[in-house]
């Protein structure tokens, strides 16, 4: 499989700070991968600069011959401010950004495929409701109805089982399996090991640091589950310049 | 019969009886249809204050307007374009690029400007043409003028259609525009000259202080209203039109002047819709009626 994503000696993070240091590695095409690590590992800063909203201190990412409109993202924190007045028929709709775009028109075939989005994640006869009234699980499985209609090559999910019930993730985490049969590139953040053994085949287990990237199985060791939690210290605010860096890091 | 010609004579023979009180109407309806859209995005993007502030940032332009070429409404409107643009787009890059919340770095750059406008001022000031600025004038409104404040509004619904869905998706979620799309801040800077031209366009006829009231009064008046924001689009501007045409008739009746009594109007709007509003309105909550079954 061709790699879908490369990471070349990439460094993330703010104000000079490395949250993610010196990663290397490429995620193969339809590749279905966990990102594991401690609160603090840099897991979510890592997806902030695949999906291209933080520029990386030094190295670089490659995404090959994605644009951006091929990589879905659903964040963590969603910065969604729920008082807005808008339904969830129309939010949805905007993950058909990428076909109608600033003008495009909403014909029957959008609408359709907006409705079978939120069939897909049991929303029947939530069109018309108003974001705001939704609950927590409800949210999520909105946000997820988008993702399928932004139809990517590559999917970026960030922590998306966090306070959902168990109901709620086994939907979701179905709707993750189709993706990945539909050969698409699935990375997700996450925290449930037993949930990452029983369906990701390759976890990347980070700690600001790689430590360790292959089969699930080879990967969630009780020793590099430890060294991961020793590595993830605080910013030291008078570290000095990275020495690994022969060449001057270049700033982007 | 007497009682419908004492109604006519109150709420329609001004309008057939005097030019003025027609271009003034004209000049109101244009106004609403203008700024209550950009107050119903102000006030969702909890940018209410901005409009408020932006009225002050306008002051120095208007100003230099004014010294260059007397009481010229043409001149001061550029004048005042020009310093709400360039207030409007320093802050909003600096909002951008540094750690410094919009907020924050528009009231820096306003505070300056509202600094340096009344230092213009001061320098050769006529102090009564300025109270003309400061309060406007909406009775005496000639043909540049209503052409002026009919061409802003044109421009604005126009550009309000092309940002539309750029602006409604960074109101609600603007990592998912991020993420798709470049266009969430170009439609920003676009809405903020947007809300500047309407500002300009409200102080010829209620003055740089009240310019702002015919925005944020009816958009808050909608959200007692209505639940989404095509509704809330209409309600807006309804409300503001009701407000001018009243807050004219009251004008002309009584001896108040109208920039603020059409504001005053709307205020009274306003006050009615907390009471009695259908979304979330105070009656509305102290008697829900009983508890629905699912």
């Amino acid at each position: 499989m061709a790699a879908q994503l490369q990471f070349r000696d990439v460094t993330l993070g703010y104000d000079r700070h490395p949250a993610v240091h010196h990663l290397d590695g490429e995620v193969a095409s339809g590749a279905l991968l966990a990102i594991v690590g401690p609160n603090g590992a840099g897991k979510s800063t890592l997806f902030r600069g695949i999906v291209g909203i933080l520029r990386p201190l030094a190295g670089s990412i490659l995404t090959g011959e994605l644009d951006v409109h091929d990589i879905a993202y659903l964040p963590q924190t969603v910065d969604i401010d729920r008082s807005f007045p808008i339904s969830v028929f129309d939010f949805v709709g905007t993950g058909l950004w990428r076909s109608i775009g600033f003008f495009g028109g909403m014909g029957k075939a959008a609408r359709d495929k907006i409705a079978q989005a939120l069939a897909s994640v049991g929303l029947n006869g939530f069109e018309n409701r108003p974001i705001g009234t939704l609950s927590g699980g409800q949210m999520q499985r909105m946000l997820f109805a988008r993702v399928l209609l932004q139809d990517a090559r590559l999917i970026v999910l960030d922590e998306p089982f966090n306070a959902i019930d168990a109901r709620t993730s086994a939907d979701l985490l179905a709707l993750v399996r189709r993706w990945h049969a539909e050969k698409r590139t699935v990375l997700a953040a996450l925290h449930d090991m037993e949930l990452v053994r029983a369906t990701f085949p390759e976890t990347l287990l980070l700690a600001r640091g790689p430590v360790a990237w292959g089969a699930t199985a080879e990967v969630l060791t009780a020793e590099n589950l430890l060294e991961a939690r020793r590595m993830c210290e605080a910013f030291d605010e008078s570290a000095a310049a990275c020495a690994v860096d022969d060449v001057p890091s270049r700033a982007a | 019969m007497v009682y419908s010609v004492m109604i006519y004579d109150a709420l329609i023979a001004p309008f057939t009886e005097f030019e003025f009180m027609r271009r003034a109407l004209a000049a109101v309806i244009a106004l609403a249809l203008g700024g209550a859209p950009i107050g119903v995005f102000l006030m969702l993007r909890r940018m209410s204050l901005v409009g408020d502030a932006m009225a002050h940032a306008i002051l120095p332009g208007a100003a230099i307007g004014f010294l260059l070429s007397g009481l010229n409404l043409f001149a001061m409107t550029t004048g005042g374009l020009i310093a709400g643009f360039t207030v409007a787009i320093l802050a909003g890059v600096v909002a951008r690029t540094t750690e410094l919340k919009e907020d924050a770095s528009l009231a820096t750059f306003y505070l300056a400007s509202l600094a340096l406008g009344v230092t213009i001022v001061s320098i050769k000031g006529t102090n009564i043409d300025l109270l003309h600025v400061l309060f406007g004038n909406i009775l005496a409104m000639d043909d540049q003028t209503l052409l002026v404040i009919t061409f802003n509004a044109t421009i604005t619904l126009i550009v309000l259609a092309v940002i539309y869905r750029p602006l409604v998706i960074e109101s609600v979620d603007p990592v998912f525009l991020r993420t798709v799309s470049r266009a969430g801040a170009p439609a920003h800077l676009a809405f903020l000259a947007l809300v500047v031209i309407n500002l300009v366009n409200g102080f010829q006829a209620l003055g740089t202080l009240l310019a702002v009231g015919l925005m944020i009064l009816p958009a808050g008046i909608a959200r007692f209203w209505s639940r989404d924001i095509t509704g809330m689009i209409c309600i807006a501007v309804i409300s503001a039109i009701v407000s001018g045409y009243a807050g004219l008739v009251l004008s002309f009746q009584t001896k108040v002047p109208s920039g603020p009594a059409i504001i005053l109007v709307a205020a009274l709007l306003y006050v009615g819709s907390v009471l009695f509003g259908s979304v979330s309105g105070l009656f509305r909550q102290m008697f829900p009626g009983r508890h629905l079954e699912a």
